[in-house]
């Protein structure tokens, strides 16, 4: 087993450095630095004392090293467009993304698992036929017009929420937290509905399959036959096993929410880190793009290996072989 | 061979015929393609011509006469008094363009990379691979603005507007590759150690030319379902690209850019310049999605 | 006569499907009494785990009970509500599936999913499930069972896995268990110790088992009494040694001779010719009359007469031991 998670961990190690490399690359290449930093009048000199300044004169393997050590302690350089470093930005925007991505990850997996569990087992009623039809539209349907649609009903035409912003925040400690405000709890409701339907539907069906499959299982049937408690069956035996396929799947979804949420901050102006992210990609403020790559793949690494973790907490049979089976 | 093609061709429509979603779903995409192609001579104004622009008819309500002129726009008019079916027809054109055009980028490397991996193995494989899973762990939505984010900042300035829809197309493409290099791989690895491959280099004939000829005709239905399903998804994405401003410009506008324009005139009632366009790109995304969920049904290809 | 255990009388299961209603079981009855071994034999689809599933009231959906009673030491169940029919399996009726690689849930201990059985049908704390548990696997023949409870489905190999199932089946004390194929999927050598086991605790504890099998060398060597199923319907049914020696019907004559181990001392192993027809394409009268090499038009033409006659008797118009009629 410790030989397992040595392997991932050193797989996971790679990601980064590759994800790293890219990053730098795009610091590199992607425009000249000098240009972006000295504007336009600048003499030879000057581009030479700034170019051995930011070591851009030594090997590139050095260039990188040095790169990922700053990094590393979290200097990501100079916004182009804002002109602060990039970090301090970060942790300014951070905590609204969190919290509305927390909120709308939390919605997505109670109601995607208990929509799920509710329609793999009342797999005939009209109430899941119902549930299954609207989620195949839910699908279907891009996330910003989702978010315009609830802005137009409940901005608009009934005008009970906001269409935009966090409402007042409340700063604790470096962290300002909109929870303890009712603008900032009402102002929270349309975002996070809108990013988590789309990943709660994903979950849903997914749940759902898996859980299908496990109660045709002999197993299953074998516990009924036991004469144990529907809902022991269900909840128990069944649940336990669907739940199996259904994490990895779970905790990618709950990273990409994060990733996701570069679309609904844009749709409701949300000031997180995802629209810092777009605002960088229009006007191409690579130190933040870079910065951004970087941070959404450690957290995307970082819950994969969390996942894989689980495996072992949750299946027995991993525990004896040491190797993963899915 | 031939007689095989028919039959499955003919089970195919077959059920084709007895789904009504999917007759629906076809028809639809059908008239919109269409209207696409034919876009110049269905749309009343050219709404790229400022000469046949008029700024009085801005904001005229759909069938009903302007009270300056009296023009009547079938589904009214935008700020600037561009005719919003017009606008539609154009900027359906740019979104299906970038779509069909992301699909069959990503489709032609997807296959030559899962040939490569499938074929030569090894070392090649494994990386080919590995890229594919870390890949697929990241929404294909981001990697695409990262790309567009990149490519952008690597295009001068002054080309960035004309070249956007390539971007996109790129940026598209390199989002959506991992599904078709998964299936072709597989399904390489499979013909790989086929007595006819191993024949055909005792022969002394190329063994690459024959495993193509092969290997396609056995991926057909999985890739044709993966494209359908992808180009659901590749218009989407350019809609979201184009509605969040990383996307097509506001020259070339595309039914996301039309949403991000009608946005702005929610809240002072003009409703028709978001409604339109939304509902079109719904009707586009969905009866494109539609199609690809019948064909994987109808097709039954092993899919995950 | 002591009161038998269990009583089918005229069991009828139908399946609906879109074009028309079949009958999987038509008009079968036995009895099983107590401490007895009732072998129930047919090929694959003659309807005998139906009648095991219909008895322990787990008909999955196209299937149904349409006709006849069930009767459990003396009281109806095929007419019970569901939850009273959950309380009585596992208490009243124990189940042994086919395959004891699936039928375990592979993601709870064997000791929990004991404990479960026991506490959901007898009045016991936990301490005591516990301890029952224990002495449940001793009886089943697990060697130290005190230290197996604690361990998953995957540590044992097949036969092993297969007591802990008979364990469970057997661990509220049912009075009759349902064994439906119990040793197909595992080694010869290991089929002989779990029929020797399931001999030897109906021997000491006096429980009725119905015994589903296609395999003749196991009935010959466990059952008492043996019933004959073909297509759905009841070829001929009695005691052990009457039926394999002298078979009535001329296709458990066919059965014999296709069984290896019966057809030691034979000249050479007998075929029945063909296969037996689906339930939708049952000819008119005898369904067997196809392949039968004494069939005549009345067979044919009319239905065999029904078993009411009772024990010794074959559903078929030339029973090989009575004299010609027709």
């Amino acid at each position: 087993m410790l030989a397992y998670i040595i392997r991932r961990v050193f797989q996971s190690v790679i990601v980064l450095l590759v994800v790293g490399l890219v990053a730098f690359a795009m610091f590199r290449f992607v425009g000249d630095p000098i240009e972006n930093m000295l504007g336009q009048e600048r003499t030879q000199e000057d581009v030479e004392r700034l170019r051995s300044k930011l070591g851009l004169d030594q090997p590139f393997v050095f260039q990188y090293w040095k790169f990922l050590k700053a990094a590393v302690q979290g200097d990501f350089g100079v916004s182009y467009r804002q002109g602060r470093p990039v970090a301090e930005i970060l942790i300014e925007r951070a905590p609204s993304t969190l919290e509305l991505a927390a909120v709308s990850g939390t919605l997505a997996m109670l109601f995607g698992l208990g929509l799920g569990v509710y329609t793999a087992i009342k797999r005939n009623g009209w109430v899941s036929n119902l549930i299954m039809t609207t989620s195949l539209i839910g699908v279907s349907l891009p996330t910003f017009l989702i978010g315009i649609l609830l802005i137009y009903v409940f901005s608009v035409e009934l005008g009970w929420l906001p269409s935009y912003g966090r409402g007042e925040t409340v700063t604790v400690g470096s962290w300002s937290t909109g929870f303890l405000t009712s603008s900032g709890l009402k102002a929270l409701i349309l975002p996070s509905i809108t990013l988590g339907l789309y990943q709660m539907t994903l979950i849903m069906r997914l749940v759902r399959s898996e859980m299908m499959e496990v109660l045709r299982t002999d197993y299953v049937r074998f516990a009924r036959a036991r004469g144990l408690r529907e809902s022991a069956v269900n909840f128990k035996h069944a649940l336990v096993n669907t739940m199996v396929p259904v994490t990895t799947v779970i905790g990618l979804q709950l990273g990409s929410i994060i990733a996701f949420a570069i679309i609904t901050e844009t749709v409701f102006q949300w000031p997180g880190v995802g629209l810092l992210f777009i605002n960088a990609v229009q006007f191409v403020d690579i130190p933040v793009m870079a910065a951004y790559l970087m941070l959404i793949s450690v957290l995307f690494v970082g819950i994969n290996l969390v996942v894989d973790l689980l495996y072992f907490i949750i299946d027995p049979r991993l525990r004896a072989n040491g190797v993963g089976a899915h | 061979m031939n007689k095989i093609i028919d039959a499955w061709h003919s089970d195919l429509a077959w059920n084709f015929r007895n789904s009504p979603v999917a007759v629906v779903s076809f028809a639809l995409v059908f008239v919109l393609v269409l209207a696409v192609i034919f876009a110049p001579v269905i749309a009343p104004h050219d709404p790229f011509d400022p000469s046949t622009l008029n700024l009085i008819n801005g904001f005229s309500q759909p069938m009903t006469p302007n009270t300056y002129t009296g023009d009547v726009f079938l589904l009214g008019s935008d700020d600037q008094g561009r005719d919003v079916f017009s606008t539609i027809l154009y900027g359906m054109r740019i979104s299906l363009f970038v779509g069909v055009f992301a699909v069959a980028f990503a489709m032609i490397l997807g296959i030559t990379l899962g040939l490569i991996a499938g074929y030569v193995g090894g070392w090649t494989e494994t990386i080919i691979m590995r890229i594919a899973d870390v890949q697929l762990t990241f929404p294909s939505i981001l990697v695409a603005m990262l790309i567009f984010g990149i490519v952008k900042g690597v295009i001068p300035v002054e080309h960035r507007d004309q070249m956007a829809i390539w971007v996109l197309i790129l940026a598209i493409g390199l989002g959506e590759w991992v599904q078709f290099a998964r299936v072709v791989r597989g399904a390489t690895l499979v013909e790989k150690n086929r007595e006819y491959v191993q024949a055909a280099r005792l022969i002394g004939r190329v063994r690459w030319v024959i495993m193509i000829r092969h290997i396609l005709p056995n991926v057909l239905s999985p890739v044709l379902v993966i494209a359908t399903i992808s180009l659901a998804l590749a218009i989407i994405a350019e809609a979201t690209l184009s509605f969040l401003g990383v996307g097509a410009p506001p020259t070339q506008p595309s039914l996301g850019t039309l949403i991000r324009i009608g946005q702005g005139f929610l809240f002072s009632g003009e409703w028709w310049i978001l409604l339109f366009p939304a509902l079109t790109l719904l009707t586009l995304a969905l009866s494109v999605n539609m199609l690809g969920d019948w064909l994987r049904d109808a097709l039954n290809p092993k899919l995950r | 006569m002591t009161e038998p255990i269990l009583s089918i009388r005229n069991l009828v299961v139908e399946i609906k499907t879109r074009h028309a209603i079949l009958k999987a079981v038509d008009c079968v009855s036995y009895d099983i009494a107590p401490g007895e071994i009732l072998g129930v034999v047919g090929e694959s689809g003659a309807g005998k785990s139906m009648a095991g599933n219909a008895v322990i009231g787990l008909l999955s959906k196209p299937f149904s009970v349409a006709d006849g009673e069930i009767w459990l030491k003396g009281r109806r169940i095929d007419n019970l509500s569901r939850e009273k029919m959950r309380r009585l399996r596992g208490k009243e009726i124990g189940v042994v599936f086919q395959d004891p690689l699936t039928s375990l849930n592979p993601l709870i201990r064997i000791g929990d999913q004991l404990v479960e059985t026991i506490m959901e049908h007898l009045k016991l704390s936990k301490k005591e499930a516990e301890r029952r548990a224990i002495s449940a696997l001793e009886e089943v023949g697990i060697p130290a069972a005190a230290k197996r409870v604690n361990s998953y489905p995957h540590e044992f190999s097949g036969g092993m896995r297969q007591r802990v199932v008979i364990a469970l089946a057997l661990c509220a004390e049912p009075s009759l268990i349902i064994a439906d194929e119990p040793t197909t999927a595992l080694d010869v050598s290991v089929q002989a110790q779990i029929i020797a086991l399931l001999k030897r605790l109906c021997r000491e504890r006096g429980t009725a088992v119905m015994l589903i099998t296609h395999d003749m060398g196991v009935v010959a060597e466990t059952a008492n009494r043996v019933a004959v199923m073909y297509a759905g319907r009841l070829a001929e049914i009695g005691p052990v040694r009457d039926v394999l020696t002298n078979p009535k019907h001329p296709y458990t004559d066919g059965l014999m001779g296709s069984t290896p181990a019966a057809a030691i001392g034979l000249e050479k192993l007998r075929q029945i010719p063909g296969s037996m027809p689906r339930l939708a394409r049952l000819p008119k009268g005898c369904a067997f009359s196809p392949r039968c090499n004494r069939a005549t038009d009345k067979c044919v033409q009319d239905p065999p007469p029904d078993l009411t006659a009772g024990e010794g008797y074959a559903a078929c118009w030339y029973s090989l031991k009575t004299e010609c009629t027709g």
